[in-house]
């Protein structure tokens, strides 16, 4: 029993980049684009999402034998709304800014498809410390497209990284100006979709054969 | 008047889709073709109609501060309580559906079952909470709004895509990126309704 054996390896980094949830599985994407319209609330979703992940991945594997496979979806609701109702609870007191600029979208966590294809695919079938690398890995993939997504958006569309201002006053000066279009709902699917574009570039085998 | 008011808004301006990203991942796997995009569209619909106005009754009369008990708030109860009235009546129109027309039942495969973990449905019922509605019959109007705004979408999506088979499109955007893409432009023409009133 190697708690870092090859096949281990592979489940943790597998779902940062070839095996991305968002650009490759398809899953997690509502939060993935209503949140990033700023870094900072990119960021605590992103950190959010694995935490629940990994928690709710360790407990489903642990009950997986004991839960009639006919009802298995409910207790996987149960389970995962009780952690997000944890989590929400915990930004509220001590995040409360960013928990505001969340919105309805913690909530929506119980619904973020990461959560049941991952407990579905994954946990139900593996011990729980695989299911726990594979929850932090799915995390931090989606929690890396957030990232990037939310970097694109800030830098663009408000000049600033994390709410302090990059783009010297200068260029502003000069005739620059903020894409004001950056921070609206639209260019979160482009850009989401150049991504996947770039991801599937490099990955060959991602690519499919028809539109 | 306030009614139609508030149906148009949720139809054109607070578009699940284009506005709030809600509901997106059956909507890019059910989308490619108009038939079956049709049908998931009335099946979230019909769910809407009938958790929305559930979900606010359960909000005012049994969450709200002071609604049950003088003095308790159990508002923190509201995520549990709102998903598992939601997964409860998926599972009923997923036993009308496989009974009545098993074609449809057929097509949809997994994603009827997945209505249940659909956030377009959750978000609606957070949304409701969030905008405190003076009434059921306003959660009523709202929901039925979402519902068709979301029919619409993957309807339109699904058109946008039965063509775009026939187009020669770079290798590595193909599927995935160029719904994304198509998505975003569509979502910038209906940007165009913001500030509708009537």
């Amino acid at each position: 029993m190697d708690l870092f054996s090859k096949k281990n390896k592979e489940t943790f980094f597998t779902p940062l980049w070839v095996n991305n949830p968002v650009a490759t599985q398809v899953l997690g994407i509502c939060s993935a684009l209503a949140v990033t319209s700023k870094l900072e609330p990119a960021l605590v979703m992103g950190l959010s999402v694995t935490i629940i992940v990994a928690l709710a991945n360790v407990v489903i594997s642990l009950l997986r034998n004991t839960v009639p496979n006919r009802i298995r979806i409910i207790v996987q609701l149960v389970v995962v709304a009780t952690l997000v109702t944890i989590v929400s609870q915990v930004l509220k007191a001590f995040a409360y800014d960013v928990s505001v600029q969340l919105s309805v979208y913690v909530g929506l966590i119980i619904t973020n498809c990461i959560l049941m294809g991952r407990l579905e695919a994954f946990a139900m079938q593996n011990k729980p410390w695989e299911s726990f690398l594979d929850g932090v890995g799915n995390g931090l993939g989606y929690a890396l497209i957030l990232v990037i997504v939310g970097f694109i958006r800030e830098l663009f569309g408000s000049g600033t990284f994390f709410n302090l201002r990059v783009i010297p006053e200068c260029l502003y000066d000069l005739g620059y100006m903020n894409n004001g279009l950056m921070v609206l709902p639209p260019m979160a699917l482009i850009i989401v979709g150049c991504i996947i574009w770039f991801q599937r570039a490099k990955n060959p085998d991602l690519q499919e054969k028809s539109n | 008047m306030e009614y139609l008011s508030l149906l148009v808004k949720s139809i054109f301006v607070d578009n699940m889709i284009f506005a709030y990203f809600l509901g997106m991942c059956s909507y890019l796997a059910v989308s490619k073709n108009v038939k079956t995009a049709l049908g998931l569209g009335a099946a979230v619909t019909f769910v809407l109609l009938v958790t929305v106005p559930i979900n606010y009754l359960l909000e005012n009369y049994v969450l709200a501060p002071n609604a049950l008990v003088e003095g308790v708030d159990l508002s923190f109860l509201s995520f549990i309580l709102f998903i598992a009235v939601i997964a409860g009546i998926v599972q009923i129109v997923e036993m009308a559906v496989e009974k009545f027309s098993p074609s449809l039942y057929a097509s949809l495969g997994i994603f009827l079952p997945l209505i249940a973990v659909n956030c377009a449905i959750m978000g609606a019922s957070l949304f409701m909470q969030q905008r405190h509605f003076e009434n059921i019959g306003a959660s009523f109007v709202y929901a039925l709004g979402s519902g068709i705004g979301w029919l619409v979408a993957i309807v339109a999506l699904a058109a946008i895509r039965e063509k775009l088979a026939y187009s020669n499109v770079p290798a590595p955007l193909r599927g995935l990126g160029i719904t994304f893409i198509s998505v975003g432009l569509m979502a910038m023409a209906f940007m165009c309704f913001s500030g509708l009133t009537i």
